[in-house]
C-alpha cells in the first residue's frame, strides 16, 4: 500500500547516508592512493601506518594537525553558508588575506589596550576585512547580476597584490616581508602554555573560535528566521520572492559572512601563532575550504569533521616527506576531493541496493 | 482483441513508500485507456516504469504479447512507446523542428537533412491535423503547441503506444477538444493509448475502458460505457463525492480590493495588461476566466507585488497596495495561491512544516529576534495537516515527495492560515485529483461565506462556472466583460474568451 509506513532501515535515513558516504569516498580514495604509492615503490601499508600514527598517534602530532584545522574550518564554513544561500564563493582566499592582514595591521596599532578589548578587537578587525571582501562580490551580485565566481576569483587577485605590495612597502619590518608584531595583549595562547604534551607545536586556542564559529553557522541556518531566508533564497529564489524575502538583500549578506568567517584566520596565525602577518602564509587555504565544505555536505560539523580530514593530510604530507614524495599527499587530496564530488550518486545506489538485498532477505 | 500493453504485478517502492503495488494493467491494441485516481495513488510512477524511467522492484512488462526488458526510454522507444509528460520535455531556445527530430535526426553525410525531415514532419503533421509551426522556437509558441509537439515528437519516434499524463491541464477548454480530437485519429490508425486525468467528463468523452488506482493499487476495470462519473469518483475516492459545489447565494458586502486602471507594459515595450478595472467585494468570489496567455498571470503579479504596474492604482481596504513588495502587500491583508506551485509556491527542498510558514515566517508567533520558533511551527504544521488533510501526515516529509494535490493542499492551508482579507487564488486546483477539488473548493466558498473577497483565475471552465458570483472575461490584456452572476452558458463566455465578442468595458462594481 502507497502511504504505509514501513519502519525504515536505518541506512535509509539522509543524514546517515550524508555520513556513511564521504567515509566511503575517503576509505576508497586511501585504496586508489595505495596504488600511487605502490609505483613509487614503496609499501602503502608502512606509508599509511607512518601517516596514522605520527599524526594521530602523537600529541604533538595532534597539535599540529589541528594547527592546520583550524584556517580550514573557517575556510569550509566560509563557502558553506554561501552555498547554502546558492553561491559559489571562491573568494575565501582574499577574503581571509584581507581579513588576516587587517587582524595584523589593527594589532600594531594598539599595543597597551588591555586583552579583554585587545583580543575581540583583532577578531572583529579580521571579520571586518573578510566582510568587506565578501561584500563587494555579494553588492555587485545582488545589484549588477555579475556573477560571483568571476568577481570573487578577480578580487583574489586583487586582495594578492594589495597585501603584497603593503607588506613589503608600507607596513613591513624593513628588510622583511611582513607587519611588525601586533600589541601583546592581542595573543592568543598557545596550547603548550596550558598543555605541556604539546611542546612545540603552534596550535592555540583559535581553534575554539573555529568551533564556536561552525556552532553559530549551524544554528543561524538552521535555526534562525534569517537562516530560514537564506535557505529559501539559495533553494528557490522566485519562491523566496513570492514569500517577501528579499533575494538581494539575502545574497548581500551571505557573501558578507561567508567573508567575515574567512577573515577570522588570522586568529590562528597572526593572533596565535607568529603574531605578524606575513606574506604568503595562506597557501589557497581558501581554495582548500571549497573542498572541505563539499566533502562536509556544507554542514558545519561536517567541515569540521572534513577540515580534519584535511588538516591531517596535510601535516601527514610533511611527515611521510622522507618515504614518498610530498607531491604523493597532494595527489592524495585531489583524489579524496575527487572522489567525493563524484561518488555521490553511485554510493548512494550501492547504499540503496544493498538495503533492497538486506531487506528482501528479512521478509523472507 | 490483442493487448498492446501488459504490465503484470508490477511493484515499484521508493525509500518509504510503495508507489504501485503488485499493478496489473492490461492495455488493449487500438483502444483508448484512461487512467484514474487520487493525487499520490501511483498513475505516474506506473507509466514512467513503462517508459523505462523507473525500474519496477518486481513484475514483468509485456509488449504486444512478448515479454520485454526495459532499462531505459531508449529501450520503450525501440518497443514502440511514447510519452507525454505533465511537465514538457523540449529545449526551448531550440526550434520546433529541431525539438522533433532531437536523438533521431535523419541524417545525410551526418548532417541533419532539412529538407526531407520537414518533408516527413509536416506529412505525419497532415495526418494528424497536428498542425506546428516547424520553424519558431519552441519557448515562443503556447503550451498546447508544445504539447503538439511532443505528441510528434512521440510519432516522429514511430510510437504506437502513446502515453500522456494529464494533458489536459495545462490547457484551455478549445486546446483539450483538438487534443480530443488528435486522439481519435491517432486512435482510427490503430495506435494505442494510455491517458492519465483528473477529468472524469474526459474520461467518459473519449475513453474505452477505466482503470482506477487508489493507494498503489488498481481497485477496479471498467468498460466506459458501463458506468457514470459518479460511480468512477467512488471508487477512486472510496466514498461518495459530490462532483459539484454546494454554495448559498450571499449577499456580497463592501468592496475591498480595487483596481484602477491597472496597466503594465513588459520590458520589451508590449503591452500586457491595458486599463484593467475590478472590484472584488467581501463574500464573493469573483473569477477570471480567459485564454491562458492574455494578462492574467501578470495581473495577479502587480496585485501581489511581484510585478510592478506601469500605471494604475490599486488598494486593499481603501490602502493603496500598488508598487509595494509582496511582503508589504501581505502585510496589508492579501494572500497568494500562485499559479505555478513549483516554481513559486513551495521550497520543494524543504519540509512541510517549513513551507507552511513560508511568507508567515518573521511574524511574532514563529520566532522573536533572532531564533525560530520550532516547536510553533511544528504545531502549526500539525494543526494545519491536520485541518487540510495532508498527507503524508508528516511535517518533516519533504514537499518534493508529496503528490500534486497534497503539494497544493500545503498552499492552500498555509495561505488561508494567514488570515488575510483578500485572497489571489490562481489555478487553485490545477492538477489535483477530484476529492482534493471538492475539498478545495468548499474551503474556498467556506473562506467567501466568512467575508473573504477572493479573486480566482482559472483556466477551467467548469471551476469558474460553479464558484464564482461573478465572472470577468480578460481578452488581450483587457477585461472585456463581466457577468453579474454565473448564470451563464459556457459557449458564451467562450465567445468573450476568444475575443469574437466584446462587453463595454466596465467597472466590476457596476454588476
Ligand atoms: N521520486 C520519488 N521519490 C519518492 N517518492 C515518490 C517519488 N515519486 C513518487 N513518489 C511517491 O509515490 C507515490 C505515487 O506517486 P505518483 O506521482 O505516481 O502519483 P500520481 O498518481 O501520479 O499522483 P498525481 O495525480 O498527484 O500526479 C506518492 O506517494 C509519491 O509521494
Ligand atoms: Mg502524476
Amino acid at each position: 500500500m502507497a502511504d504505509q509506513t514501513k519502519r525504515r532501515h536505518w541506512l535509509e535515513h539522509p543524514a546517515t547516508q550524508n555520513f556513511l558516504i564521504p567515509i566511503f569516498a575517503v576509505v576508497l580514495s586511501f585504496a586508489v592512493g595505495a596504488i600511487f604509492i605502490l609505483i613509487v615503490g614503496q609499501n602503502p601499508f608502512q606509508v599509511y601506518s607512518v601517516l596514522f600514527s605520527q599524526t594521530l598517534g602523537t600529541s604533538y602530532g595532534i597539535g599540529q594537525l589541528l594547527f592546520k584545522t583550524t584556517p580550514l574550518i573557517f575556510a569550509g564554513l566560509s563557502v558553506a553558508i554561501c552555498f547554502k544561500a546558492g553561491l559559489f564563493n571562491i573568494g575565501a582566499e582574499g577574503q581571509l588575506q584581507i581579513g588576516a592582514f587587517m587582524t595584523a595591521l589593527v594589532g600594531m596599532y594598539t599595543v597597551g589596550v588591555p586583552a579583554f578589548l585587545e583580543i575581540p578587537l583583532l577578531i572583529l578587525a579580521g571579520m571586518i576585512g573578510g566582510g568587506i571582501w565578501g561584500f563587494i562580490p555579494g553588492y555587485l551580485k545582488a545589484k549588477t547580476g555579475a556573477h560571483e565566481v568571476i568577481n570573487t576569483i578577480m578580487l583574489n587577485f586583487i586582495a594578492a597584490a594589495l597585501v603584497s605590495f603593503f607588506v613589503t612597502n608600507l607596513f613591513n619590518v624593513p628588510a622583511t616581508v611582513h607587519t611588525p608584531e601586533i600589541a601583546p595583549t592581542g595573543k592568543i595562547p598557545r596550547f603548550d602554555t596550558i598543555f605541556s604534551s604539546f611542546s612545540g607545536s603552534p596550535v592555540n586556542f583559535s581553534i575554539l573560535i573555529a568551533i564556536l564559529a561552525a556552532v553559530a553557522v549551524w544554528y543561524y541556518v538552521d535555526k534562525t528566521r534569517y537562516g530560514y531566508e537564506l535557505r529559501v533564497v539559495g533553494l528557490n529564489s522566485k519562491a523566496a520572492e513570492y514569500g517577501g524575502i528579499s533575494v538581494a538583500k539575502n545574497i548581500i549578506l551571505s557573501m558578507t559572512i561567508g567573508g567575515a568567517i574567512a577573515g577570522l584566520v588570522g586568529t590562528n596565525y597572526v593572533m596565535g601563532y607568529k603574531y605578524y602577518f606575513e606574506e604568503g602564509f595562506s597557501t589557497g587555504t581558501g581554495f582548500m575550504g571549497i573542498a572541505v565544505a563539499l566533502l562536509g555536505n556544507n554542514n558545519p560539523f561536517g567541515v569540521i569533521l572534513a577540515a580534519l580530514l584535511f588538516g591531517m593530510l596535510e601535516y601527514g604530507g610533511l611527515v611521510i616527506n622522507t618515504m614518498v614524495p610530498k607531491e604523493l599527499v597532494s595527489i592524495l587530496q585531489a583524489i579524496v576531493i575527487i572522489f567525493v564530488i563524484s561518488s555521490n550518486k553511485i554510493f548512494r545506489k550501492i547504499l540503496v541496493n544493498f538495503i533492497k538485498k538486506r531487506t528482501l532477505r528479512v521478509n523472507d | 482483441m490483442p493487448y498492446a500493453v501488459e504490465l503484470l504485478n508490477i511493484t515499484k517502492r521508493f525509500a518509504r513508500t510503495v508507489a504501485n503495488d503488485e499493478v496489473t494493467l492490461k492495455v488493449q491494441s487500438g483502444t483508448i485507456h484512461a487512467l484514474v485516481g487520487e493525487n499520490g495513488a501511483g498513475k505516474t510512477t506506473l507509466m514512467e516504469t513503462l517508459y523505462g524511467l523507473y525500474q519496477p522492484d518486481a513484475g514483468i512488462i509485456r509488449i504486444h504479447e512478448k515479454e520485454v526488458s526495459i532499462k531505459s526510454p531508449h529501450d520503450s522507444i525501440r518497443n514502440g512507446i511514447g510519452m507525454v509528460h505533465q511537465h514538457f520535455m523540449l529545449v526551448g531556445p531550440m526550434t520546433v523542428l529541431e525539438n522533433i527530430v532531437l536523438g533521431a535526426e535523419t541524417t545525410r553525410y551526418s548532417l541533419l537533412d532539412l529538407k526531407k525531415t520537414t518533408a516527413e514532419i509536416s506529412e505525419l503533421g497532415g495526418r494528424f491535423s497536428l498542425t506546428v509551426p516547424l520553424n519558431e522556437k519552441v519557448e515562443n509558441v503556447g503550451v498546447g503547441i508544445q504539447q503538439r509537439v511532443e505528441i510528434l515528437k512521440a510519432i516522429y519516434r514511430k510510437a504506437d503506444i502513446l502515453v500522456l499524463d494529464e494533458p489536459t491541464a495545462v490547457l484551455t477548454p478549445q486546446e483539450s477538444t483538438q487534443l480530443f480530437r488528435i486522439l481519435s485519429e491517432l486512435k482510427d490508425e490503430g495506435k494505442t493509448i494510455v491517458l492519465i486525468t483528473h477529468k472524469l467528463s474526459e474520461v467518459m468523452a473519449i475513453s474505452d475502458h477505466v482503470s482506477v488506482m487508489r493507494r498503489g493499487k488498481i481497485v477496479g476495470e471498467v468498460e466506459t460505457a458501463s458506468t457514470s462519473p459518479e460511480e468512477l469518483a467512488e471508487m477512486m475516492v472510496g466514498r461518495r463525492i459530490l462532483l459539484r459545489v454546494e454554495k448559498n447565494d450571499r449577499k456580497a458586502g463592501d468592496p475591498v480590493l480595487s483596481i484602477n486602471n491597472l496597466s503594465y507594459i513588459d520590458k520589451r515595450g508590449v503591452n500586457i495588461l491595458n486599463n484593467v478595472s475590478l472590484e472584488v467585494a467581501s463574500g464573493e468570489i469573483l473569477g477570471i476566466a480567459g485564454v491562458e496567455g492574455n494578462g492574467q498571470s501578470q495581473l495577479v503579479e502587480c496585485i501581489t507585488g511581484l510585478l510592478k504596474p506601469t500605471t494604475g492604482s490599486m488598494s486593499v481596504d481603501g490602502i493603496q497596495i500598488a508598487g509595494l513588495t509582496p511582503k508589504e502587500v501581505f502585510a496589508r491583508g492579501l494572500a497568494h495561491v500562485p499559479e505555478d506551485r513549483i516554481k513559486r509556491g513551495l521550497v520543494v527542498e524543504m519540509d512541510v512544516a517549513e513551507n507552511l510558514i513560508l511568507g508567515l515566517h518573521m511574524q511574532k508567533e514563529f520566532g522573536t529576534g533572532l531564533a525560530m520558533n520550532l516547536k510553533a511551527i511544528e504545531e502549526n504544521a500539525r494543526f494545519l495537516i491536520t485541518k487540510y488533510d495532508i498527507r503524508p501526515m508528516n511535517p518533516d516529509a519533504l514537499a518534493r515527495g508529496l503528490s500534486g494535490g497534497n503539494q497544493q493542499k500545503v498552499i492552500i492551508a498555509r495561505e488561508l492560515s494567514r488570515n488575510a482579507q483578500v485572497i489571489v487564488a490562481s489555478q487553485p486546483t490545477r492538477g489535483v485529483d477530484i476529492g482534493g477539488i471538492e475539498f478545495i473548493h468548499r474551503t474556498l466558498v467556506e473562506a467567501r461565506d466568512a467575508g473573504k473577497a477572493i479573486l480566482m483565475i482559472s483556466a477551467d471552465l467548469n471551476e469558474i462556472l460553479s464558484l464564482s458570483d461573478r465572472i470577468a472575461i480578460m481578452y488581450g490584456g483587457q477585461i472585456v466583460k463581466i457577468f453579474p452572476n454565473n448564470k451563464v452558458k459556457e459557449s458564451e463566455l467562450g465567445l468573450y474568451m476568444t475575443g469574437s465578442k466584446r462587453g463595454s468595458s466596465q467597472k466590476a462594481s457596476d454588476g
